[in-house]
């Protein structure tokens, strides 16, 4: 019986028989209309996505014109001396991506890539972005995360809520979250005012709600008071997760509850808060085959595109979106995720 | 995009599915969702109609580098090309090009002088 070479989630390989391929791409887009309450993939759509997997090939490409538009998030942190070894200063990293790599969109960002260790160093920051801005001709975003976690003691100033709950002090993590964002949207206005400022195309709100429902809510609240200061900036909201967890529970963004919320419905908030670009997340699940995992991110992304008014940039990074779990993802395996991701959903950028 | 080693994830990406940045005419159309919130096939026509190419030609190597050599917006390549149009130069092209504004652009204009915006 013919089997083919399958990367199950963490990256490793394996091999699943044909029913075992089809019954991965079915319960994957499945899983995803069931927790989402969406359309699963057509018949069409999962044989296309069996060609896709079935195919010996090393590696795949989208079709001849389908071809996507490329932002990147700490895209400027990726090669420093002391995660690669390779000491090179940021503005040449996206030197680098731009003109070895064919970045369409360059990311200039703190090492931390977080807005509050940023903005006591904002003006070093400026000056090291206004100095790229000269250098480079692809447009540029400067990048950072809403990090709520940040704001809670000892190094913060909130208490800690992941601390209060197990203590049953419910009423009493809430009222930190909501101080911890109080501080979140003043920094997060601060540094991306900065930045735009000293020049930069715009600015990539990334891993919003990373810790849960205040996190997105702070990043959408920043947005809005950011558009209405700089209608012509852009800016990217890329989620950190498929669904926003409710670590608060009671906080809504113009009557909708946030906490709960999955791709297509966490984009009508971005969309409404002023946000030009859309970027949602899909976890993987490194216990299943890479088949499976993208039979589901692209079932959770496909109603993003299509009742999106904003281009819609999906986050394909490692661990992210059918992308494996891996330092060194293989390249079978993000060539099978980026085509089928592509040319499903008709997305605009990865 | 995300986090991972660049040539498993960047460059598998893009030569997967990525227009190509300067290679090609990918930063021009990534311009166009930026400043206008396009989207992949409003922003591809847009800058076809600009350029004057197919959209097909729009992620063509071959035909882009001379289109950009010719318009003077920046190339991946230029040691060939002395003189030609570099980073903040090529940007101030690009804007007057696709008819957008271009923050930093701007902002370098008002530093070497207002009548230039004219």
């Amino acid at each position: 019986m013919k089997r083919f070479h399958i990367r199950m989630g963490d990256g490793s390989a394996t091999e699943l028989s044909e029913s075992e391929l089809k019954r991965d791409l079915e319960e994957g887009t499945r899983d995803a209309a069931e927790r989402a309450k969406i359309p699963p993939l057509s018949q069409n759509e999962l044989a296309y996505l069996f060609d896709v997997y079935s195919s010996p090939a090393r590696f795949v490409g989208v079709d001849r014109g389908n071809e996507v538009i490329f932002s990147y998030d700490n895209g400027s942190a990726k090669s420093r001396e002391d995660i690669t070894e390779i000491p090179l200063h940021r503005v040449q990293e996206a030197q680098v991506y731009e003109k070895f790599l064919g970045a369409d969109i360059a990311d200039f960002g703190h090492i931390d890539y977080s807005f509050k260790p940023v903005k006591s160093i904002v003006t070093f920051e400026q000056q090291a972005l206004e100095y790229a801005l000269l250098v480079t001709t692809v447009p540029m975003f400067y990048g950072s995360q809403p990090n709520l976690g940040s704001y809670t003691q000892p190094d913060g100033p909130c208490p800690n809520p992941m601390e209060l709950l197990p203590q049953g002090k419910i009423a009493e993590a809430r009222a930190a979250q909501e101080e911890m964002m109080e501080h979140a949207v003043k920094d997060m206005v601060y540094v991306v005012s900065a930045m735009y400022e000293s020049g930069a195309d715009g600015f990539n709100f990334d891993t919003a709600g990373a810790a849960g429902d205040a996190d997105f809510l702070a990043t959408l609240r920043a947005v809005e008071i950011l558009r209405k200061k700089y209608p012509q900036m852009a800016m990217m909201v890329g989620i950190a997760g498929e669904f926003i967890l409710g670590m608060h529970g009671e906080l809504t963004y113009d009557g909708v509850r946030v906490a709960g919320l999955y791709p297509h419905k966490q984009l009508e908030l971005v969309e409404k808060a002023g946000a030009t670009i859309f970027g949602p997340a899909i976890n993987t699940n490194t216990d299943k085959s890479g088949a499976w995992n993208v039979a589901r991110a692209v079932t959770f992304v496909k109603p993003c595109v299509e009742n999106s008014h904003i281009p819609v940039h999906a986050n394909m990074g490692m661990g992210l979106s059918g992308i494996p779990m891996a330092d060194c993802p293989p390249v079978d395996a993000v060539s099978r995720a980026s085509k089928a991701m592509v040319e499903i959903t008709r997305l605009d950028g990865l | 995009m995300g986090v991972g080693d660049p040539a498993g994830m960047a460059s598998a990406h893009n030569t997967a599915s990525g227009m190509g940045g300067m290679r090609t005419a990918g930063d021009l159309v990534a311009r166009m969702q930026m400043s206008r919130g396009m989207k992949i096939k409003e922003a591809k026509e847009y800058v076809a109609n600009k350029l004057k190419v197919s959209v097909s030609d729009l992620a063509d190597p071959v035909v882009m580098n001379e289109m950009r050599d010719d318009l003077d917006i920046g190339m991946v390549s230029t040691s060939l090309f002395p003189g030609s149009a570099k980073g903040i130069e090529a940007k101030l092209r690009i804007a007057e090009l696709l008819d957008i504004e271009i923050n930093c652009v701007n902002k370098f204009r008002d530093k070497i002088g207002r009548a230039l915006r004219a």
